[in-house]
């Protein structure tokens, strides 16, 4: 693996030209077909999702949409999605439950967009309601954290049986700026917090919280973009082979021991 | 013998809830943050911490509000020794924890007991913002699911008190993951047919808002309690724009979809005993 330190590679995960979800959905996968709106009163872009076919296989297939350029990004808002992209991301899961297909996401996002019309529409209910239903589905849920993966926003489509990370990806309870205004009110302080709070792929496979790490180009993804579609294509297929001898009620017992399992502290002594 | 036992019981929790009551924020003759006026103690705690003038909600501490929930006599905390630790070596972490468990007298910022209301039995958890906001660590959503796990095995029905601000951030990811165990763990109770009711007091924001907190068959809230996933100063900044009146507040989600009712403090008990009633849940065997 590339020596990074950690505020580098949350620089490279946020790349301008690093491969997102709607790259690796025409580089992955055939036959797409986008799946619009939440069915209740609108559609987000900030979530792009639908069927499609992975190696001849249909499979439900969706992630977080950032824009290459200022225009992009203001259709769909940087990324951060509001409740009604969360909606739609449950509504195409629980439908890839309904007919057998797997569950194949990209997470890559600075959070979930913190707006008064998010707020009035259920943010947090979206969020949470996201977690319920995904943690239950019986049905192989693969996920890959492409770019930043930062709080709620993030793991909202990331309750996978199996969940990756490229290897230049962050993960973390919230961005490094947020975490240090937080923290030590002094968003400045960003670069200290990369480091602290331990977001890196090879912190996060340490940690127990993912289970594999997808290799990268030395300079970064956004370098050599088809070496890492192939690299995610690999990865995706070895996690769903993984995945194949386990029946759904099985699918969804792994996934729930899974994240039972995270962060048990042991008992104080009295 | 039983009634003896009842009876400590009953005291430890009084004493319990008598620290609470005497909690830094509640200091003597303090005026109501929310219309000035200044009652004494006295009346303030006569009132359960409710402002005799404008009918402000105070936050309380968890083993306060368990005292003004639970029947005389049937507290039993379960998981009171798990504690938090510090997985990212933070600094200065420990240190604050030892603090924050001097200061309130509690060892993690959830409470969990069984008891009973009315006569009927009940798993019962209280976050208390008095101990780092009352935010999610590896311990909170390990002390929920527990209590979720709990009564799912005794087939209890199951009510929160949430009141947080988002996630423990000195643990980092993992903070982050209790959003799925708890979500998870209730899912699986839910499915099994288990009663949850959801309490929201001020304030329930970010991880717990986004997890726990917003998945109650029965959702309820205490006046004014501000609730929300974004803080408001962070939507602020975001905009650029004032919030409009009564942003996030109890008032508001009920207006736009999110509540069943908004109770207020002194009819909290008696709301719950009659779900539990409507819902036939809790009986004795």
């Amino acid at each position: 693996m590339s020596a990074h330190t950690a505020a580098e590679r949350v620089a490279l995960a946020r790349h301008a030209g690093r491969p997102g979800t709607a790259d690796f959905i025409s580089a992955l996968f055939t036959d797409f077909f986008e799946q619009k709106g939440d069915r209740r009163s609108r559609e987000d872009a900030a979530i792009l999702g639908g069927i499609a076919l992975f190696h001849g296989r249909p499979v439900t297939v969706l992630g977080h949409r950032k824009g290459k350029d200022l225009e992009e990004n203001l259709k769909y808002n940087f990324g951060m999605p509001g409740p009604e992209g969360y909606r739609k991301a449950c509504r195409l899961m629980k439908q890839a439950e309904k007919f057998g297909r797997p569950v194949i996401t990209f997470i890559d996002t600075p959070g979930a967009y913190p707006g008064v019309e998010a707020e009035e529409r259920g943010q947090g209910e979206a969020i949470a309601r996201n977690l319920a239903v995904m943690s239950a589905l019986t049905v192989p849920v693969v996920c890959v954290v492409t770019g930043e993966g930062s709080s709620g926003g993030a793991l909202a489509i990331g309750v996978g049986n199996t969940v990756l990370m490229l290897e230049n990806a962050v993960y973390s309870v919230l961005s490094p700026e947020g975490f240090a205004a937080i923290l030590w009110k002094d968003s400045a302080r960003a670069e200290e917090a990369c480091e602290s709070m331990k977001l890196t792929a090879a912190d996060l496979l340490a940690a127990g919280v993912i289970d594999g790490i997808i290799p990268e180009p030395e300079g970064g993804a956004h370098t050599d973009p088809k070496a890492v579609y192939r690299a995610v294509d690999s990865a995706l297929v070895k996690a769903l082979d993984g995945l194949k001898k386990l029946n759904g009620r099985a699918l969804a017992d792994q996934r729930y021991r899974k994240f039972r399992a995270m962060g048990v502290p042991g008992r104080e002594k009295t | 013998m039983n009634q003896l036992f009842a009876k400590r019981r009953q005291k430890l929790l009084a004493l319990k809830a008598m620290r609470d009551g005497q909690a830094p924020h509640l200091s003597q003759a303090s005026p109501c943050p929310r219309c000035g006026q200044v009652f004494p103690r006295r009346d303030l705690a006569r009132s359960r911490y409710v402002c005799p003038g404008c009918g402000y909600h105070y936050p309380v501490g968890a083993y306060y509000r368990l005292s003004l929930i639970l029947d005389p006599g049937s507290f039993r905390e379960l998981d009171e020794k798990l504690t938090s630790h510090d997985p990212l070596h933070f600094p200065g972490y420990t240190t604050k924890l030892e603090e924050a468990r001097a200061r309130t007298g509690i060892q993690e910022a959830v409470v969990t007991a069984s008891g009973t209301i009315d006569g009927r039995r009940a798993a019962v958890g209280v976050l208390d913002s008095r101990f780092f906001m009352g935010s999610m660590s590896a311990a909170v959503g390990e002390k929920v699911t527990r209590l979720v796990e709990y009564a799912e095995k005794n087939k209890l029905p199951l009510i929160i008190f949430s009141a947080s601000g988002g996630a423990r951030m000195q643990e980092g990811i993992l903070s982050l993951m209790q959003m799925a165990k708890t979500s998870a763990a209730l899912e699986r109770f839910s499915r099994r047919g288990g009663l949850y009711i959801s309490v929201l007091t001020d304030p329930t924001t970010g991880g717990v808002t986004a997890s726990f907190a917003s998945l109650g068959d029965i959702t309820l809230a205490e006046p004014g309690a501000l609730i929300g996933f974004a803080g408001p100063r962070v939507i602020q900044q975001t905009i650029g724009q004032t919030l409009p009146e009564g942003f996030q507040r109890a008032e508001y989600l009920e207006e736009h979809g999110f509540l069943d009712a908004i109770v207020p403090r002194t009819q909290l008990r008696e709301t719950l005993a009659r779900l539990l009633k409507l819902h036939g849940k809790g009986e004795r065997p």
